[in-house]
């Protein structure tokens, strides 16, 4: 036997216990700064179409000061991040996060939300684009009301109407209906009004929205709804957990079994795996959704691949005769053709599933993708460097301990 | 190889018929079921609503059917989750195409008779949705051949590349015929799920050709085409059976403990890895050799 190295063994067991420690470290932190879909946290998917009508025609113009308007009504909520996007000529896509009330806020998104001030013969007056601000509020007898405040020109014309309508009713309708019909004692010069008839301090206050963001300038329809409630958010996230632990803990046991110290490598490079899947879904600022997850789980079943295919490879390199170093070398070399090949054509798959798939789809191609690419990195380059280590340190030559069953004659005979 | 696995050495390429047997008998049924039993198609496909609401007290079915034939929704497919005895707090009710002013209408009026409720899941589709779906997920995987013909093709030759695709066609009409035979619902996460059976077995076969074009080179005379093939099937045999195993034990974890969410998607992938494996060890090397004008045995 050659002479023992401490200082390859040194090597090895640096690496294993940087990954082990820093895996055990690590891990949760890093599984926790990702940001989690709406499929995990709850929250609510809506696709908005907008909808040609007599009265307004669909056009750039009018999708982009949509979304603006939206936009302003969905940053009223106080969601963290939530996100307005245009898709294509004629949807928006809003996403709420976390959404506490998903049919009240839903209800506020595709609101028309037209105000008209209509005098007795039912001209209309004013508009919304009058207005300067508007406030839900309490008034007298705890009544929840709209507190409106005109622009300049607004104040006028509501001075004007006001003056002109003494002992008349006047009008104020949102989207065609009217939402309270006031009698007129006095010309009212303050630029000021309120808005009664709401009833509760709530639908005040999303009334107020709606008027403070604007009316949108065509029909929005709501073509699609994906919601989950934090309840069953939180579910997904303990079962797709427990799912983790259950499929990867198997397929470690798995490894270990069957290819024993090669397994132990291997399985140290899956750890690396791991984090360096959830890192790099972190820097892209990927989302982390149920599919997501299980096509974490997924490729780490599928990762182990190319462990399998080099270990393979050594074997029978092994069985032929030559030495474990020289085995290594051309197991791997030899099974990262294979490899090459076979995960090239999975990642064409992965990348039509990204350029194709919508949402929590999209989330699933990156993890895949991803997956193909880091366990490459991790099962080759990881796993040859670490078990380089353990050969030349010269700490065995019993190939059992690498996972190759003693070479039989008869084997050996016939693969020459 | 695994001694275990030794034991069963057969040859794949001269009982070609046993194994084309098994997958074209398997593939009439499953036509069969499609073409007179159809789908079980989710709302992600036909358009439609599914909302699954947590009542503050349990409920029945007949109650729950009674508010929606009011509403005039009395097709309507309700089902009670964790049910104890007939009642559950935990209703799922699935409508046809609805507006949402409609949707609002329901809502309410469950409300007005059940009380408050929590949200759980709601979904609402547009029947354009549905068609849209279709269309890209046929794209996707029509697409993802031609990329992959023209991969393989250059790779390794084109008749690979054709033996390839139709182990791939096999596998999407496999898991297609479990959907149909069992109805399982299909949502629009199915077509991630053939996607990723389409990579994953696409990923098998090519390590069993790889072996061939190999062992093309260092093939002596002596050996034949057929046996050379049955060789390099054998000789991937520990990396197909263990690297099957793995991929099964995380399939199968998603499965069984992912939750109900994704039960589908899992299952879209079980019956897709299995034929996956079935497809990529067993058929597509025989294949490759009847693409050569070859018979078994040649």
């Amino acid at each position: 036997m050659k002479d023992f190295r401490w200082g390859e063994l040194g090597k090895f067991l640096v690496v294993t216990l940087a990954i082990v420690g820093g895996f055990c470290v690590y891990i949760k932190p890093l599984t926790h700064s990702i940001k989690q879909g709406l499929d995990l946290q709850g929250g609510s998917h809506v696709v908005l179409q907008a909808v040609e009508t007599a009265d307004s025609k669909v056009d750039d113009d009018a999708v982009k000061r949509s979304v603006t308007i939206i936009e302003r009504r969905v940053n009223e909520l106080g969601l963290t991040e939530p996100l307005i996007q245009r898709q294509g000529k004629d949807r928006i896509i809003v996403e709420l996060p976390g959404v506490k009330d998903p049919e009240k806020a839903i209800a506020m998104l595709g609101r028309t939300a037209m105000l008209q001030f209509l005098d007795d013969k039912g001209n209309v007056v004013l508009t919304g684009n009058d207005l300067k601000d508007a406030r839900g509020q309490i008034g007298q007898n705890n009544q929840a009301m709209v507190g409106l405040e005109f622009n300049d020109e607004g104040g006028k014309k509501f001075a004007d109407l006001t003056a002109r309508s003494i002992g008349k009713q006047i009008a104020i309708a949102l989207d065609g209906k009217i939402l309270t019909a006031p009698m007129v004692n006095e010309a009212i010069t303050g630029g000021r009004a309120v808005i009664t008839g709401s009833r509760t301090m709530e639908e005040a206050e999303h009334l107020a929205i709606l008027l403070r963001s604007g009316s949108l300038p065509v029909k929005l329809e709501i073509m699609e709804n994906r919601t989950v409630g934090p309840t069953l958010g939180q579910d997904s996230k303990e079962k797709s957990i427990k799912a983790f632990i259950i499929g990867c803990g198997a397929v470690f046991v798995f490894m270990l079994i069957f290819y024993r110290l090669s397994g132990i490598v291997a399985d140290i490079a899956l750890l690396l795996y791991t984090m360096m899947l959830l890192l790099v879904m972190r820097y892209l600022n990927a989302t982390l959704t149920l599919p997501g997850i299980a096509g974490i789980i997924l490729s780490i079943g599928m990762a182990v691949d190319a462990n399998v295919l080099i270990f393979e490879r050594f074997k029978e390199e092994v069985k032929k005769g030559k030495t474990l170093r020289s085995s290594m070398a051309s197991g791997f070399d030899r099974a990262l053709i294979t490899i090459m090949d076979s995960n090239i054509t999975t990642l064409m798959a992965a990348a039509i599933l990204f350029y194709l798939g919508t949402g929590p789809v999209k989330g699933f191609a990156v993890t895949l993708a991803l997956g193909v690419l880091l366990s490459m990195i991790s099962a080759v380059i990881v796993t040859k460097y670490m078990l380089q280590f353990l050969i030349f340190s010269n700490i065995t030559k019993n190939p059992w301990i690498f996972g190759v069953g003693a070479p039989k004659q008869e084997e050996v005979a016939k693969n020459e | 190889m695994n001694n275990f696995l030794k034991k069963f050495r057969i040859s794949f390429v001269r009982n070609y018929k046993i194994f084309f047997g098994i997958t074209i008998t398997f593939l009439c049924i499953g036509f069969g079921s499609m073409l007179f039993r159809g789908f079980n198609l989710g709302i992600d496909f036909t358009g439609g609503t599914i909302m699954d609401l947590y009542f503050q007290r349990p409920v029945a079915v007949a109650e729950l059917r009674e508010v929606m034939s009011e509403q005039g929704l009395g097709n309507s497919i309700i089902q009670l989750a964790n049910s104890e005895g007939n009642v559950s707090p935990d209703a799922l009710i699935r409508t046809g195409i609805i507006t949402e002013a409609k949707r609002r209408e329901v809502v309410a009026a469950l409300e007005k008779k059940f009380g408050t409720y929590e949200i759980q899941r709601m979904e609402q589709v547009d029947a354009t949705v549905g068609g849209e779906l279709i269309q890209q997920a046929v794209i996707a995987i029509v697409l993802s051949w031609v990329l992959m013909i023209a991969y393989i093709s250059a790779r390794f030759e084109f008749r690979f590349a054709l033996a390839a695709i139709i182990a791939l066609i096999i596998d999407v009409s496999v898991t297609l015929s479990y959907f149909s035979l069992l109805q399982v619902e299909m949502d629009s996460s199915f077509v991630a799920a053939i996607l990723t059976v389409v990579g994953y077995s696409i990923n098998s076969t090519i390590v069993v050709f790889d072996r061939i074009r190999e062992n093309l080179k260092l093939r002596r005379r002596t050996e034949t085409l057929t046996d050379m093939i049955d060789n390099s099937i054998w000789q991937t045999m520990t990396r197909t059976f263990y690297t099957s195993l793995t991929s099964l034990f995380s399939v199968v974890a998603i499965f069984l403990w992912g939750g109900e969410t994704i039960r589908n998607f899992s299952f879209a992938m079980l019956v897709g890895f299995s034929s996956g494996i079935y497809t990529s060890s067993f058929l597509a090397a025989p294949m490759w050799l009847f693409l050569r004008g070859k018979k078994a045995g040649d």
